[in-house]
């Protein structure tokens, strides 16, 4: 048992595609192993920006020998198929064995040593390597054929034990050299074997382990804010994207005018972490401090001073930029922007922007109206006016990200109400609370779902290139966290009547049919609320369920009524109850029409008992449903449960008198009928 | 002190030669801007054209750029809608690339235990030109200095071999070596004994003026329109008659054209994605008409080439 090193040395590959890369490294060398049925011991995959590295233990110095008996002819078939069999295996008779009343000749086949499965395995692997984007390089890019890697692959170190695993791909052979730091330590070096591998690498300034990079930094960046009194703002998505830049990382920290900090702070975030992969930090205040951190990749000779200076200058320059859009966009009150709106078009036939922005105000003020017991329509309807004006303004046209947020803090400045602003400011994330910022976020995005449904452009399987799925399932969470009481349908068909009142919009909505439209996208939310509640633990049969009885489509109470059949579907009550159901269904099934008349009266005590029952609980059920006591509703059903249960043990359906067996079936029918009330129990799994 | 701290540091000028001597060392031709109005020095055929083909092609050359839209009436000290690129061509691309342009830096005066170098992963792509490559952005203490690309295609044609390009921007790279923070502070060239020093500011200011305020609000769109289109009927005609050479010319033309209707605020964002596809046919009839020109020449000379 020895161990392995594989180095796979190559131009800077991207910090988003290590991750991915040592995982593809680990299952292609497991693959490869488990192909030659070797087990293996430990992996350790490691990855900088110039090198991914593997390092298994305790490999086995061969794989092992195999015993394989191939079939041959019958005994006693014809001598002619025996002498063939000998000549194909280049065996006598007498070392042929017999089993069953078949020849086999018995191979052993010899362990391959270890080596040599490594020298193909390699190239293999390489040749396997999927990266999310490759490219050609060098002379040999003249042909097609040529290698493809994330960046041009430059060095192999390949050592089992101490040996060197010879191969070879596209002209690079492996060896035991490898080069450390770009700059600290710009020669080669040579590797002895896998434990002094990571070492070696260190004393050439290369932290090997990706992990210990990530720490480095994010300590030494939050080392680096204390020390100036400063608290870092903890980013771990920085933290591994600055650990897959560097092989030697060196926290280091800087400063910028505090004349900048007039900015937003998301502003001021966004363009140290996404231009510049620095961390910000806040002050004792908690708030956004004129400090960052950048990670350089050396032990600069003076220090880090130099490094610093020209990181802050390139940050100053940035955020000068960020003011000048900040101030003139300041220059001239949110709904001027409006105008601007005309020109950016949505999808084709769906006009402007600026026609949503009206289409998004009249339906905003419509749903205050209906549905919102605080009601300020007039408040909504200006929040859905303003929604989209920052898309014009030109900080949301540097940074996109920051749509909504400028909007709000634009809405702030110019003394619009705080409803507005929170709207503005909430109309992007998943949930949005209150009042007026839902009505404005259910607006923008069954808006968007109505115009698309009625265009016929759905999702479909992996395909959602409009992000439907994620509007409607917005459109839940929002419904739901406001615990608001509305009709989906309602909403929808008056969503499809204000864009149908523009011209161009009505023009292909034309040949439309709205109910039909309608009806989909309840079967969309119903999907997409299958798929949210699951997390919850929310049984999915048990929403179809509720949804199959029809016309329920307000979320809240849904939900209320899912939630109480689950609470007795995990009662005695309950499944047994299903199980009678199951039954009685099943027999109404068969039957089919029914012959005879019904008799006046129960034939039997347990038909007057379970007659009784569904007296009382029908009227019950029915009347707890419509007050929405779910519970009480679930009550009324467990009632019927022992009836239910002796009615089947106690009397046959199938009577031989026709009028009885009529009879019977009507009660049945009325049990079913009486579940039905509550929730459709064949669409109830179990 | 680290090496070269102590002295002045290059002049515009000089760093544009001293570039010029390290690349004419390793064999690369030293070439004059393309004579055309460009958005960069991609543009220059001896980019776009000579990255077809079969045939080694080692050059530099620094190339005016104009990108209209970025004019700011010189009155922002980074900002500029004319400014120069310094652009090497290195086909096939050399197996020691990366290490050649660490030492281009270091002969400006960029001292790499001293300044922090980093390759930043950018992949390039040309809309206009049907290209594309993977490389990076170099950055130099967090500010992208250079564009360091291998094409894969060009005109929608695989680059066989491959080629390194490497652009290097100007005047951020002097502003960094000379530490001005204003690009018309930039030392253009030295005094010498009673001449003068010359600043970018002396040379460019009144130009950045000018031009930032014809791009903006003096050129007549009829006249661009028409210039578009006349420029695209002419490359046609040109590609017709076999000579991609002088088709191209007006592909560049017609591209140039459409940054400035755009900076005249005049082209809708749909008729947008429009002109830009009109742009790459152009572009790339001109790169296809090439290689017919030369594919016989090409594989007589490197038999088993294929496009």
């Amino acid at each position: 048992m020895t161990d392995f090193l594989l180095e796979l040395r190559s131009e800077e590959i991207p910090a988003r595609m290590q991750a991915g890369a040592r995982a593809t490294l680990e299952t292609l060398f497991t693959n490869q192993m488990l192909a030659v049925d070797v087990a293996i011991g430990k992996i350790t995959v490691w990855s900088t920006p110039r090198r991914l590295a593997l390092i298994v233990r305790d490999l086995p110095l061969e794989t092992n020998a195999v015993h394989e008996d191939i079939k041959g002819p019958r005994v006693g078939a014809p001598p002619a198929a025996l002498e063939g069999f000998l000549r194909k295996t280049g065996l006598t008779q007498d070392q042929l064995v017999q089993s069953d009343g078949v020849w086999f000749a018995r191979q052993h086949k010899p362990g391959r040593p270890m080596n040599d499965v490594l020298a193909e395995a390699i190239p293999a692997i390489i040749r396997a390597f999927a990266w999310p984007k490759s490219m050609r390089w060098g002379r040999d890019s003249a042909s097609s054929e040529s290698l493809r890697w994330v960046r041009p692959l430059s060095g192999i170190v390949a050592i089992f034990g101490e040996d060197l695993i010879a191969c070879e791909v596209s002209g690079i052979s492996a060896g035991f050299a490898t080069r450390g730091h770009r700059f600290h330590c710009p020669g080669e070096i040579t590797i002895g074997s896998a434990s002094d591998y990571a070492e070696k690498l260190r004393a050439c300034h290369v932290i090997v382990d990706h992990e210990e990079r990530q720490s480095i930094i994010r300590d030494g960046a939050a080392k680096a804010a204390a020390d100036a009194g400063l608290a870092l703002v903890e980013d771990e998505g920085l933290v591994i994207e600055n650990a897959g830049l560097t092989e030697w990382p060196v926290p280091l920290l800087g400063r910028f005018d505090t004349a900048f900090l007039e900015v937003p702070p998301e502003v001021i975030q966004l363009t140290a972490r996404v231009n510049q992969k620095y961390f910000v930090v806040n002050g004792k205040d908690g708030k956004l401090a004129n400090g960052f951190v950048c990670t350089a990749n050396i032990d600069a000779v003076d220090g880090g001073k130099e490094v610093v200076a020209g990181n802050e200058k390139v940050l100053a320059a940035r955020l000068s930029d960020a003011r000048f859009f900040w101030e003139q966009d300041l220059a001239h009150p949110l709904e001027s922007y409006l105008p601007k709106l005309e020109s950016m078009l949505l999808y084709e036939g769906m006009g402007s922007l600026r026609e949503k922005a009206d289409r998004i105000s009249t339906l905003a003020g419509w749903i205050a109206e209906q549905y919102f017991p605080e009601r300020d329509p007039d408040t909504a309807r200006r929040a859905g006016l303003l929604a989209k004006a920052d898309l014009a303004t030109g900080m949301v046209g540097e940074f996109p990200e920051l749509q909504g947020v400028m909007g709000s803090y634009y809405a702030e400045k110019g003394g619009e109400k705080p409803g507005t602003v929170s709207a503005l400011q909430q109309q992007y994330v998943a949930a949005v609370e209150g009042c007026i910022p839902a009505c404005v976020a259910l607006a923008d995005r069954i808006d968007t779902l109505t115009l698309f449904f009625a265009r016929n452009i759905k999702p479909t399987g992996s395909r959602d290139p409009f992000a439907l799925r994620r509007a409607a399932l917005q459109t839940i969470q929002t419904v739901l966290v406001n615990g608001t009481r509305l009709n989906l349908k309602r909403l929808v068909q008056k969503s499809h009547e204000i864009a149908a009142a523009n011209d161009a919009i009505r023009q292909n909505l034309e040949n439309v049919d709205g109910a039909a439209v309608s009806a989909e996208l309840l079967d969309f939310f119903a999907d997409r609320l299958k798929v949210q509640q699951r997390e919850a633990g929310v049984r999915h049969d048990l929403i179809d369920a509720v949804f199959a009885l029809g016309g329920e489509d307000d979320l809240v109470r849904l939900l209320a009524r899912v939630k109480a059949l689950q609470a007795f579907m995990a009662t005695e009550d309950g499944t047994n109850l299903l199980a009678g159901y199951k039954r009685a269904a099943n027999i109404l099934k068969q039957v089919g029409e029914v012959s005879g008349n019904a008799a006046a009266t129960p034939p039997t005590d347990a038909d007057a008992v379970l007659l009784a029952a569904l007296d009382s609980a029908e009227p019950a059920a029915s009347a707890a449903v419509a007050d929405e006591r779910f519970t009480d509703a679930m009550a009324a059903l467990a009632s019927l449960r022992a009836p239910i249960d002796a009615f089947f043990d106690g009397v046959m359906v199938n009577d031989p008198d026709e009028d009885v067996r009529a009879y019977r079936l009507g009660l049945l029918s009325r049990f079913t009928g009486a579940v039905h009330g509550v929730a459709d129990f064949s669409k109830i799994e179990g | 002190m680290a090496d070269g701290a102590d002295k002045t540091p290059l002049s515009f000028q000089d760093m544009i030669l001293t570039l010029h001597a390290y690349w004419a060392a390793r064999g690369c031709a030293i070439l004059q801007p393309y004579d055309m109005r460009v958005g960069a020095g991609t543009f220059h055929p001896s980019t776009t054209l000579r990255s077809l083909g079969p045939e080694p092609w080692n050059v530099a050359y620094v190339q005016p750029s104009r990108r209209p839209t970025d004019g700011r009436y010189g009155e922002n000290p980074n900002r500029l809608q004319h400014y120069y690129q310094y652009q090497v061509i290195l086909k096939p691309s050399p197996a020691d690339l990366q290490e050649q342009y660490l030492g281009s830096l270091a002969a400006i005066g960029i001292d790499p235990l001293l300044h922090d170098i980093r390759f930043v992963e950018d992949d390039w792509e040309s809309p206009t030109l049907g290209a594309w490559g993977l490389g990076w952005e170099v950055w130099c203490d967090g500010m992208e200095v250079t564009q360091f690309t291998y094409f894969q295609q060009m005109g929608g044609f695989d680059c066989k071999p491959v080629a390194g390009e490497l652009t290097y921007g100007l005047e951020r790279l002097a502003m960094y070596i000379q530490n001005v923070d204003n690009v018309y502070d930039l030392r253009f060239s030295d005094a010498v004994g009673d001449v003068a020093a010359v600043s970018y500011g002396d040379v460019f200011l009144e130009n950045e003026k000018q031009f930032s305020k014809w791009n903006f609000e003096v050129a007549d769109t009829g006249t661009l329109f028409a210039g578009f289109k006349a420029a695209e009927d002419e490359c046609n005609r040109a590609i017709e008659a076999g000579v991609p050479l002088a088709a191209y010319d007006q592909a560049i033309e017609a591209s140039h054209l459409f940054n400035l209707l755009q900076a005249r605020g005049v082209i809708s964002v749909q008729e947008r994605a429009n002109y830009m596809a009109r742009v790459r046919d152009l572009a790339k009839g001109s790169c296809k008409a090439w290689i017919d020109s030369q594919s016989e020449r090409w594989t007589a000379k490197y038999p088993g080439w294929t496009l």
